[in-house]
């Protein structure tokens, strides 16, 4: 049977024209259900393209994904994308951004009265219930991180892509967004991918570490797992062996063998 | 304590406004200072508003007045255009029969015909807008055709017209369609092509089907370049509609301005230039107002 969401051989080249681009090339990797991975690596290196291939919206050239056994190769609600800068329909309250996707995934199944009651739950979850009836060019930028989080989590996906979901934040309503995530991963036991180019973020939220090579045909250089009980405390890790142990490893993976290049 | 406040009143409006001291002078004591200062700030917008463009029509009616008052001037001063056209002016709802109607039947003739040349060219113009902004064929294959077509003279489109339809009302509704059609088209396709990716992405993470997609992504994403294309449409139907009207007679504004002209009756005819313009204006306003109910929230993401 294999693991629960398994990227098989990935392997992407874009062309245009008579050039191309190898971009990613033969990524494997098993995820766990209920686990919480993180892919790191210099900006340019293809892993929001990768994850643009699990969520569906990309094809890879060879290989593929399996989740819960079954392929996928197009985007659906059972993989949720929660997108860097928010994706919140403008012209849609708070409210009725969440509903919108409740609504399409589970009109056949639940009654009207049950998808609003779940629409309400999950904005709760995030604790932006205070603001349904805003638009969202009325509230911060953390706050649409946060009802598209509600948006993603009210879909039940099986799995749940974040895609660089606080690059675009403050540090301060970062680290809230981080708790905020945390919170609900260990509450709700969703298995997360996230992508992200924070290594203080991968270590304080992943139980794996998968570090990119750079690209052109960017690889899996490294998987480091975080052995940190949780819950996880942001402070008392400061001082945690463990923590600055992990942190070290990443920060040498990227910085000491895997030297962005600018010019390359 | 009232002392200063009364005198903080007094002194503001001439530091502030000190072009418009009349409209705010008029203004009796206010007796709650909060209450007061909220309505002296608002005399003052309205003033600072209605003063200027009031004092440049004051101004350039004098100028008229003055200029065609001399002996042989070939167009009438206000003064004459007030006294031979008054029944035109005090009355637009009379109808003794035939063409002999008030402006306001007119006007109301020349709006049902833009109404539905206008509404055709609305829906047909954003179906066909969506359809060469979505599909890159369509966009191939339709494109150069509407940029040649786009640029033929609205009248140059009513001989045909009247030639296709054997009749002046029908062919006048056409003209209108096919003068309002292309900023709606044009601007309906930029708009669909400008939807970003990441609600593109978010419609395919949903798995919307086409028409959910047409309905919640496309349509309000698209809005505020559908509701430019709609401005444009309405100020060109409205200038085609006095061209055609005067080609194809019966009741109607622009006919009546081609009828006072044969009668020599140039004061009917700035008179129903008032009427066309205020007219025109209004329409304007009503998209655009419509357009900023639809929008809300859109144009500012």
């Amino acid at each position: 049977m294999g693991a629960y969401l398994k990227l098989d051989h990935i392997d992407k080249t874009f062309t245009r024209g008579s050039a191309s681009t190898n971009v990613l090339k033969e990524v494997t990797l098993d995820i766990e259900k209920g686990e919480y991975v993180s892919i790191i690596g210099h900006s340019g290196c293809g892993k929001s393209t990768l994850l643009n291939i699990v969520a569906g919206l990309t094809g890879a050239s060879a290989g593929g994904v399996i989740l819960d056994g079954r392929e996928v190769n197009s985007p659906g609600p059972d993989r949720a994308v929660v997108f860097q800068n928010h994706s919140l329909l403008p012209w849609l309250t708070v409210y009725e951004n969440v509903r919108l996707a409740v609504d399409k995934v589970f009109s056949g199944t639940r009654s009207k009265a049950e998808r609003h009651s779940w629409t309400l739950h999950n904005l709760d979850l995030v604790q932006m219930g205070h603001a349904k009836d805003k638009r969202p060019s009325e509230i911060s930028g953390g706050m649409k991180q946060r009802v598209g989080i509600a948006r993603a989590l009210a879909m039940e996906p099986k799995v749940l892509l974040l895609d660089e979901p606080f690059g675009a934040l403050d540090a301060l309503t970062r680290a809230h967004l981080q708790d905020s995530v945390m919170q609900i991963h260990a509450a709700l036991g969703n298995t997360i991918l996230m992508i992200t180019h924070d290594v203080d973020e991968a270590v304080l939220l992943s139980d794996r570490i998968v570090m990119m090579t750079n690209g052109p045909s960017a690889r899996i250089g490294e998987v480091l797992e975080v052995k940190l009980a949780r819950p996880r405390k942001r402070l008392d890790l400061v001082t945690n062996a463990t923590y600055l142990k992990a942190r070290e490893a990443v920060l040498k993976f990227l910085h000491e063998r895997h030297r962005f290049v600018e010019a390359a | 304590m009232n002392m200063t406040v009364r005198k903080l009143h007094e002194g503001a409006p001439a530091a502030a406004a000190p072009a418009v001291p009349a409209a705010v002078v008029a203004l009796p004591a206010p007796k709650r200072a909060p209450a007061g200062e909220k309505l002296l700030a608002y005399c003052k917008m309205v003033a600072a508003n209605v003063i200027p463009p009031l004092l440049v029509i004051l101004f350039l009616v004098a100028l008229w007045e003055m200029l065609c008052s001399a002996p042989g001037a070939s167009l009438p001063p206000p003064s004459a255009i007030i006294k031979n056209s008054w029944e035109l002016i005090a009355d637009p709802f009379y109808d003794r029969g035939g063409l002999d109607k008030g402006l306001f039947w007119h006007i109301l003739a020349s709006l049902q015909r833009v109404a539905v040349g206008y509404s055709l060219a609305a829906v047909v113009g954003v179906a066909l807008g969506t359809l060469i902004g979505q599909s890159t064929w369509a966009m191939r294959g339709l494109d150069p055709l509407f940029q040649v077509l786009r640029t033929v003279p609205p009248l140059a489109w009513l001989p045909l017209s009247l030639a296709a339809f054997r009749d002046g009302q029908p062919a006048a509704v056409f003209v209108i369609f096919i003068t309002a059609i292309w900023p709606i088209i044009i601007n309906t396709a930029v708009g669909i092509r400008n939807i970003p990716q990441d609600y593109r992405n978010v419609a395919a993470v949903l798995r919307l089907n086409p028409i959910e997609f047409f309905l919640k992504i496309m349509i309000p994403a698209a809005a505020p370049y559908i509701f430019t294309g709609l401005r444009i449409g309405i100020g060109l139907s409205w200038l085609a509609i006095i061209a055609a009207e005067m080609l194809i007679g019966g009741v109607g504004i622009g006919f009546f301005i081609w009828d006072a002209w044969n009668s020599s009756l140039i004061g009917d005819i700035i008179v129903a230039l008032i009427y066309v313009g205020i007219v025109g204006f209004v329409l304007d306003r009503i998209i655009a107002a419509v357009g900023a109910f639809v929008t809300r929230g859109t144009a500012a993401s």
